[in-house]
Formats: structure tokens, C-alpha cells, sequence
């Protein structure tokens, strides 16, 4: 005997995207120059899909704990350096854990601000569970209706253009779901240290490196 | 009796919106509660801050830790109950050495009437302290200010995570 599908399931699947892109060709794709940006990783495979793009440079913070965190920092930097675009690129996992974050992105709508769901429906650094968005949990859905206008949902080589184009448009905060298969993240040896990377990324971004203080002090 | 008793709380709330803005907090998180009331009300009116509503405390340390990448200042204020709702989040600002300044209105504690309030009113300073914040107690109008101002320093210039816990014997105890 099967198990009963959860009420809803059959619209979804009917309009289910497809999770057949390659993560190691289509994030760099989609970010395309990857300096201009400051960009915010969540765990695991986006840390490591943006430390080997980057070269894991001084205008990244990853992170490899304080899961459900990485839009929330994206917000407090976006808010702090308006002079600057900020790129948050995490996982479906990572994004289960803090929705609420949405919602409170959305009501503020901060402009430099973008938010990239590398989406493979899959805990990948745990042995590939399967995450909610294999079960019919719609990320992109859950995002416009928190509120946030620009964005859209990306399955296919030809579609990566337009979810370039939405990050850098800067009328708003933008998100994009970004479905790739179950292909391992590349593999780079980054700096897992978070306050290492805090000192790098202020002092390689014009923050400074004193505590509490930089450029971007003002509202 | 009960009007100079509100118009003393307007005072020193008044008083520490101010001392934070002249330290240069500009990002204001919170979720909503009456403790802080006159905090938020500030911080929605001051067109040079950003105010956040949050829909659970944890959003706020990492925006604070976002802000401090930026190279700018924010505060988190919440109940008791929300720093449960802190724990893991904590963790980013231990590890990063990131600098970290919380206004917590206790509830749970002093003369308290709602039993489910216990449990985390209780533990708030142990989880606190475990995840590596100094606690300060403002117990008086008079100490509200002084405690903030040091806890300011001690955020801001010697770059440590603290929390300034506003008392029952302060704030006054909820009626039920």
C-alpha cells in the first residue's frame, strides 16, 4: 500500500520543474561577473559552488553553520552598503529552515538586493534526503507570496538569461530558483574560519577593519 | 501617581533611543512587544534608520551580523522568550567575533503572572551566557541609560556580544 499524497500534489506536479542542471555550470552562468557583487553563501554546496568561482575571495562571506541565516545577513549588509549590489546564493535546505526571512525581506524590498536558491531538492551534505522542494514545496511561490515582485524559477539552460538579467536590475529585492540536479557541488578548499572571513571581507571590501565602525555607518 | 510612573518610562526609553542613535545604530530590529514599545515607535519614526520587523528573533542576529559586515551598527531588541529562538543563530556571532548588542525585556521573572513565561525567563541568561553573552541587568530607570551606554562600549569598541536584559523590576510586571 502506498502512502497518501498530500491534498494539492497533483497541480503541483503537473507544473513541476524540471531538476536536470549541471550546479557547476549554471551558477557561474547566472551570476556571470562575480565582482560585482558582495555575495552572501549559505551551507555546504552553494559555499562551495561561489568559493570556487570567487577563488574565494575577500567579497564573500560563506558559511558552514547558522543555518537558516544567509538571507538575513544578506539583508543586514544590503541595508548597510547601498552604494553596492548584494548576492545571496544559498540552498533549498538552508532556505526551509528561515521562510519567515522572506517575508521580512520583502516588506523592507531593499533594492541591491537578490536572493539565488540553488534548488536540488535534496540535503546533499547529509547523504541526499530528499528536502521539502522534492515533495511539492514551490520556493518561487512561497517568495512572491511573502511579498517580494521580481521572480522567477529557472530549469532550463535557456531560461539561466533571464535570472541573470533580474539580479542586476536593482527595482527591487529579486528571487530566483535556480533547479539543478543532484550533482556534487565543486570541490575547493576554502577558508571555513567565520572570523577569518569577517576580517577579509571588511577589509577587502572598503569596510575597514576596525569593530563596529566603516564606509557604510550610515543609513 | 500612575502618570509620573509613564511619563518616567517615557524618559529613560527616550534616553536610550537617543544614546544608540548617538553611537551610530542605524538598523533596528525587533519583533513586536510592549517592553519595547517606545524603542520601536522611534526607530519607525526616525527617517535615518532602518527598522525591521522580524518574524522570529533569529533573523535579527543575522541581520546584525550582515550590518556589521557592511560596517554598520544594529540592536535586536526582544522578550526573554525570543532569545530561545536565538541559540544556533548565536553561533555566527561567537565564531565570526562579531560585535553584538541585544536589548531583552524580561518576562518570566519578577513578580510575574503567566506560568508559560517561566521556562525561558529562567533560562535566558544561562542560554546567554552559554553561547558567549555578557549579560547586564537594568533594574531602575537610572540604570536603563548607564547599562546601555556601557553595553555600547563594550559592543562597539572592544567588539563583544552583549545583552542588556530590561528587568520586571523595571519594566513592571504584565497583569493576568
Amino acid at each position: 500500500m502506498t502512502k497518501p499524497s498530500p491534498s494539492g500534489r497533483d497541480a503541483g506536479q503537473a507544473a513541476a520543474p524540471a531538476f536536470v542542471l549541471d550546479r557547476r555550470q549554471a551558477v557561474p552562468a547566472l551570476i556571470g561577473r562575480h565582482e560585482d557583487f558582495l555575495i552572501v553563501a549559505g551551507l555546504a554546496g552553494t559555499s562551495k559552488d561561489i568559493a570556487a568561482l570567487t577563488h574565494d575571495g575577500p567579497h564573500i562571506y560563506s558559511m558552514a553553520g547558522a543555518m537558516g541565516g544567509a538571507c538575513m545577513i544578506g539583508l543586514g549588509l544590503a541595508l548597510a552598503r547601498r552604494d553596492k549590489r548584494v548576492l545571496v546564493v544559498t540552498g533549498d535546505g538552508e532556505l526551509l529552515m528561515n521562510l519567515g526571512s522572506l517575508a521580512t525581506i520583502a516588506v523592507l524590498d531593499p533594492p541591491n538586493l537578490s536572493i539565488v536558491v540553488v534548488d536540488n531538492g535534496h540535503y546533499g551534505e547529509t547523504g541526499y534526503q530528499k528536502s521539502h522542494t522534492s515533495l511539492g514545496v514551490d520556493l518561487e511561490r512561497i517568495a512572491a507570496g511573502a511579498g517580494i515582485k521580481r521572480t522567477c524559477t529557472i530549469d532550463t539552460q535557456a531560461g539561466i538569461a533571464e535570472g541573470t538579467r533580474l539580479i542586476r536590475e536593482g527595482n527591487g529585492t529579486a528571487f530566483v530558483r535556480l533547479c539543478v540536479s543532484t550533482t556534487e557541488p565543486p570541490q575547493f578548499k576554502r577558508d571555513l574560519s567565520p572570523a577569518a572571513c569577517r576580517t577579509r571581507f571588511r577589509a577587502g571590501t572598503g569596510t575597514g577593519t576596525g569593530i563596529g565602525t566603516g564606509a557604510g555607518g550610515t543609513a | 501617581m500612575r502618570a509620573e510612573a509613564e511619563t518616567a518610562t517615557l524618559r529613560w526609553q527616550d534616553q536610550v533611543y537617543d544614546l544608540l542613535r548617538q553611537h551610530n545604530v542605524t538598523q533596528f530590529a525587533y519583533v513586536p512587544d510592549a517592553g519595547h514599545r517606545i524603542l520601536i515607535d522611534r526607530s519607525l519614526a526616525d527617517p535615518n534608520v532602518h527598522s525591521v520587523a522580524l518574524t522570529t528573533e533569529e533573523e535579527g542576529v543575522a541581520l546584525l551580523a550582515g550590518a556589521d559586515l557592511g560596517g554598520a551598527r544594529g540592536v535586536l531588541m526582544l522578550q526573554s522568550s525570543g532569545v530561545g529562538n536565538c541559540i544556533n543563530m548565536l553561533s555566527l556571532i561567537k565564531g565570526g567575533g562579531f560585535p553584538f548588542l541585544a536589548l531583552v525585556s524580561m518576562r518570566g521573572d519578577f513578580g510575574e503572572g503567566n506560568p508559560w513565561q517561566f521556562p525561558m525567563g529562567q533560562a535566558t541568561v544561562p542560554v546567554l551566557e552559554a553561547m558567549g553573552v555578557i549579560c547586564l541587568r537594568a533594574d531602575s530607570p537610572q540604570d536603563a541609560q548607564a547599562t546601555v551606554n556601557a553595553a555600547l562600549t563594550m559592543a562597539f569598541q572592544a567588539g563583544n556580544a552583549v545583552a542588556v536584559l530590561f528587568t520586571q523590576k523595571l519594566l513592571g510586571a504584565k497583569r493576568f
